[in-house]
């Protein structure tokens, strides 16, 4: 809702302490805030650059601001997606009643790529397939929300969400007595809760939790250590870990300890080289046969990308009713699949006014935005299109809302997305009031990843 | 017909292995064609660290050695009771689709070679004798022949070399048959040959699915249906799914394997 | 606690140790270069070989010039044990093992990476290489202070003081291993100038010039400096205060574990070769057979520790 000033009414209270601020001072604390980030290591590593290539991903200090109700309707479409997305890969899994039911072709899941076999005719334990879900959303309008993809593989982020907002109470404590924004400080604690929820049911006691990571080159290390710490559990490598009494276990400077619960930030691929790729040095062989033996959790479990593949994301309305009976509470973008017929002839002849993405990419990379290309790269990208068009879906470029970030200039808008993190257990979702805000620091951007120039900044939603 | 079954393989290594892991098939299971009686799996110089069933419904354990052995012995004993179905396993289904049969693995890519055979179904009058002129075919092409073609070879591969044992025959013939579009897998198991009870080896051979008739196997080497000499083990896309035993060493010490096998009445 | 933790926080402390004698050294063979320039290859080889880097070098430089073996030293990426590699190499651990260490520990360690990256980015001018060696200096000084000063004395702490201390009784050894000749009670009689040059250089690598000064009251002779650096418990760069300090932290390992390990008599026995001690008997058995073969025991102690507490395998 704006007001006649142009002012929306979520950042009246916030506006109204902008304007007694110094923008000298404003642009103090934020060099500040960047070196503490940098003094901290708060960095990420850029694929396709050397080892030692370690950036910083910009910290905007202008909160982006949620209302409460605003906040309701997102939190209940997300409960709603990743209640249905569960309930899709244990039948995907399982009995396929949605392939059988006609509701989604067979095509999608045979040629998934995603689709891991080795899944088949098995429930993870407490039945949870994600336990960690970042959803990508942005706001076209008021109460208007789209979701842009659903991260049910090993969404990340979730550092910056509660880094972004440790800064700000540093920097602006005076802020957060004037206005009463949601807590996220939680999470660590809330994950750690709900992974031990979801500990195999032949667990005995409190259950053990370890993080394994690819390592310290590994572009998300930062928030990998950053959560170990947080939720105090061990942080490991696939060369800590080996089978031992029939569940796997670390090595410790007092011999083998076993886990219980693998938060893992490592690809299916590279999980288990005795059964997905021989090759990986960064899983743990056997992990598979422990798990299907009920003697490990995986979170979240492998095969959860058959969910979030951007050619099933054009599903997921249908995957809510098939699952849910209900209609899906958050919008889609509308998807067109270039491997049919019409959507390419569609997609080709609309190219310069949509967003062309990779059914399998992600971080932004491959993507054609029409508006912002030009003639050549339009004519170049119609090409691959037509060489393998069932590689692609294209999607309306929509009319993002913006929010205000801080320039030398005074505040200025740019486009933004928001991930919520959502936590699931066999004792339900949980999701944190907050996010991951990025936003495309570029004045008419709408790529926000950090891979390509985006900056991020806190995400507060209202309490009243 | 009731079958006894022994079988070891012995590994032995020519340095101290720290750790390494076996994932076996090496438990038949129970079913209309095959009842399991008694049925034993010893390991010597190593333990089980899990067991479960796989995605296909197979039995399987994840072996680890013991921490500084040089020699590792998995042995399976038992006896089954068989049934002469003339092949047909029948209507009997996992939870594994029969679309998922009909992709290719990576050793089950149809090349030309592959494709070549796979029109041998089609210009029979009806799918199950074409598929028994398929198998005859295959047999011409490669004759049964050991040495020439490893673990790795691919059943394009083995069309190009022109001869090879049953792991190779069956990997050529689910790719001939999925290529024609009809379901198939592979077999692992146990074949007893008459006045033979000394085996070299563990048998696979390969099943597709008519829709009529369900399951049917095709013993490609040996040119004929199996039948009540044969005892199943594991089914799978291919040998990397269905082997009786797939391992991993962590170290650089080399290893020989000897098998025992004996099948008897 | 992880064995690869303990490793990364016993080779993190290691490396930094590392990075801070080799800073002594330059400073100390920096000192007769600028003082004395004939004697300056001669002194410079001995820093070479005191950090067992002459292969390297020599497969690169055939003389033992001053720019060379600084810019070998201070930066050299082709040096695994250049201050910049190893420095690199702490950074990497101590990402490794960050959730062991407190904040103070980490901050300070990833500053001691991003300045020492900086200033050493491009080859250092000789006039600017006191102020650089000093910031290395004070940079791992900074690291040792949020050690000592917000750690708890768990495991986790003991583990980093093993490193710091089996790096430095190995860096004791070998700057009194190249040398042993002029500690010698025999050429203290031949003696001369040369010898007080190269008891300066010896006691400035190890910091304790002046301390030696207040300390022992017999004046500059080959066996009082010998006695300094390898039986005087004052010195915390001594053979038996390293050695002691080893035996205490493994015992307070053994006893938060419960458990005895090999590498404890190994410590033990190490400690016995200097304790209760005179020089002259060190003398007698031969000073550069001593040397070598602490160095041997202190190696393989390092190696019975990594296996003990299960470092990688």
């Amino acid at each position: 809702m704006m007001s006649d000033d142009g002012i929306r009414s979520t950042y009246r209270s916030y506006n109204e302490w902008f304007s007694e601020q110094d923008n000298r001072r404003l642009a103090k604390k934020s060099a500040q805030a960047e070196a503490l980030f940098k003094r901290t290591g708060i960095t990420f590593n850029v694929y396709g650059q050397s080892d030692a290539e370690e950036r910083l991903i910009p910290f905007d200090l202008v909160p982006r601001i949620v209302s409460n109700s605003e906040w309701s309707k997102l939190a209940r479409g997300i409960d709603q997606r990743v209640r249905a997305i569960n309930a899709f890969l244990h039948d995907i899994y399982n009995r396929q009643e949605i392939l059988r039911a006609g509701v989604l072709p067979v095509k999608l899941i045979a040629q998934n790529d995603a689709f891991l076999p080795q899944m088949m005719d098995f429930s993870p334990p407490g039945g949870v397939y994600t336990h960690i879900v970042g959803t990508d959303i942005v706001r076209t309008g008021e109460d208007e929300f789209y979701v842009l993809e659903d991260n049910a593989r090993t969404p990340s982020g979730v550092s910056y969400m509660l880094e972004n907002r440790e800064t700000m109470l540093q920097m602006f404590p005076e802020l957060f007595s004037k206005i009463r924004v949601q807590n996220v400080g939680n999470y660590p604690k809330n994950l750690r809760r709900s992974l031990e929820a979801s500990a195999p049911a032949s667990c005995n006691g409190r259950p053990t939790v370890a993080i394994l990571t690819p390592g310290i080159y590994n572009s998300a290390y930062y928030e990998h250590s950053f959560l170990a710490d947080q939720m105090g559990v061990e942080l490991v490598e696939g060369h800590d870990l080996r089978i031992v009494d029939g569940h796997v276990a670390m090595r410790t400077t007092q011999g083998y300890r076993t886990i219980d619960v693998l938060y893992r930030r490592v690809d299916d691929e590279y999980l288990d080289p005795l059964t997905f790729n021989p090759n990986s040095t960064l899983g743990v062989p056997g992990i598979m046969d422990v798990y299907r033996a009920g003697n490990i959790t995986i979170a979240n479990a492998p095969g959860t990308g058959v969910a979030d593949d951007k050619a099933v994301y054009s599903y997921i309305p249908d995957i809510i009713e098939f699952y849910t009976g209900e209609k899906a509470i958050l919008k889609n973008v509308e998807t067109y699949r270039c491997s049919e017929p019409d959507a390419l002839k569609y997609t080709l002849s609309n190219l310069s006014e949509l967003v062309v993405k990779e059914v399998h990419g992600s971080g932004g990379y491959g993507m054609l935005v029409g508006p912002a290309a030009s003639k050549r790269e339009l004519a170049d990208f119609a090409d691959k299109l037509k060489a393998q068009p069932e590689n692609y879906i294209a999607q309306p470029t929509l009319s993002l809302s913006t929010v205000p970030i801080f320039t030398k200039k005074g505040l200025a808008p740019r486009h933004v997305d928001l991930r919520p993190f959502a936590l699931v257990s066999p004792d339900g979702v949980d999701i944190t009031p907050g996010g991951l805000t990025r936003v495309a620091l570029k004045a008419g951007s709408l790529v926000v990843n950090s891979s390509q120039g985006g900056g991020t900044k806190d995400t507060w939603v209202l309490e009243d | 017909m009731q079958l006894q079954i022994s079988h070891t393989t012995h590994y032995r290594y020519d340095k101290p292995v720290d750790y390494a892991l076996q994932r076996v098939h090496l438990r038949p299971m129970t079913m209309d064609i095959q009842e399991v009686g008694s049925w034993n799996l010893e390991i010597e110089g190593g333990r089980i660290e899990a067991s479960y069933r796989d995605h296909y419904g197979n039995h399987s354990d994840l072996i680890s050695t013991d921490p500084g052995v040089q020699t590792l012995a998995i042995t399976a004993t038992g006896s089954v009771t068989t049934r002469d179905t003339s092949g047909v396993v029948g209507k009997v289904y996992g939870r594994a689709p029969l679309w998922h049969f009909l992709q290719s693995t990576p050793l089950t890519v149809a090349g030309p070679k592959i494709r070549a055979l796979s029109k041998i179904i089609m210009q029979s009058d009806d799918q199950l004798s074409g598929l028994h002129a398929l198998s005859a075919a295959i047999l011409e092409a490669t004759p049964y022949k050991l040495g020439e073609t490893d673990t790795n070879s691919t059943a394009e591969d083995v069309v190009g070399i022109g001869s090879g044992v049953c792991q190779d025959h069956a990997h050529v013939f689910t790719a001939a048959a999925r290529a024609a579009g009809i379901p198939a897998r592979y077999v692992s198991g146990y074949l007893m040959i008459n006045d033979q009870i000394d085996q070299d080896a563990s048998h696979a051979w390969a099943e597709v699915h008519l829709d009529e008739l369900g399951w049917v196997g095709f013993d490609v080497s040996n040119g004929v249906a199996p039948d009540d000499k044969y005892v199943r083990l594991a089914v799978g896309r291919d040998t990397r799914d269905a082997a009786p035993i797939k391992g991993m060493r962590l170290g650089d010490s080399d290893e020989t394997m000897i098998v025992s096998l004996q099948v008897q009445q | 606690m992880l064995g690869k933790t303990a490793g990364g926080l016993y080779w993190m402390f290691r490396f930094l140790e590392r990075a801070e004698n080799t800073a002594r050294l330059l400073e100390a063979g920096f000192r007769i270069a600028l003082t004395r320039s004939t004697d300056a290859e001669a002194e410079w080889k001995s820093v070479i070989i005191t950090l067992a880097a002459q292969q390297g070098f020599e497969a690169k430089y055939d003389t033992y010039d001053s720019t060379h073996v600084i810019n070998y030293l201070l930066r050299d990426a082709d040096n695994p044990s250049s201050i910049l590699s190893v420095v690199n190499a702490a950074r990497d651990n101590a990402r490794l093992v960050r959730t062991a260490l407190t904040s103070e520990v980490w901050m300070s360690v990833n500053e001691t990476w991003m300045q020492l990256s900086d200033i050493l980015k491009h080859q250092v001018r000789e006039v600017d290489l006191p102020d650089v060696l000093a910031a290395i200096r004070q940079q791992t000084a900074l690291v040792r202070g949020a050690l000592n000063g917000t750690m708890l004395r768990t495991d986790v702490y003991r583990f980093c003081q093993v490193g710091i201390h089996i790096e430095r009784i190995d860096n004791t050894a070998r700057i009194i291993d190249v040398k042993y000749y002029s500690l010698l009670p025999a050429t203290s009689i031949v003696g001369g100038r040369l010898d007080n040059v190269q008891w300066e250089t010896l006691l400035r690598s190890v910091s304790a010039h002046r301390s030696f000064r207040w300390a022992v009251d017999e004046g500059f002779t080959g066996p009082a400096i010998a006695n300094f650096l390898i039986l005087d418990t004052r010195l915390p760069r001594s053979l038996i205060f390293c050695s002691k300090e080893i035996v205490s932290n493994l015992a307070f390992i053994e006893q938060a574990y419960g458990e005895r390990a090999i590498c404890h008599d190994q410590a033990d026995k190490l400690l016995q070769r200097f304790s209760n001690r005179e020089i002259s008997t060190i003398f007698e058995e031969g000073l550069h057979e001593f040397i070598g073969s602490v160095l041997g025991d202190t190696a393989n102690l390092g190696y019975q520790i990594e296996k003990d507490y299960r470092f990688n395998i």
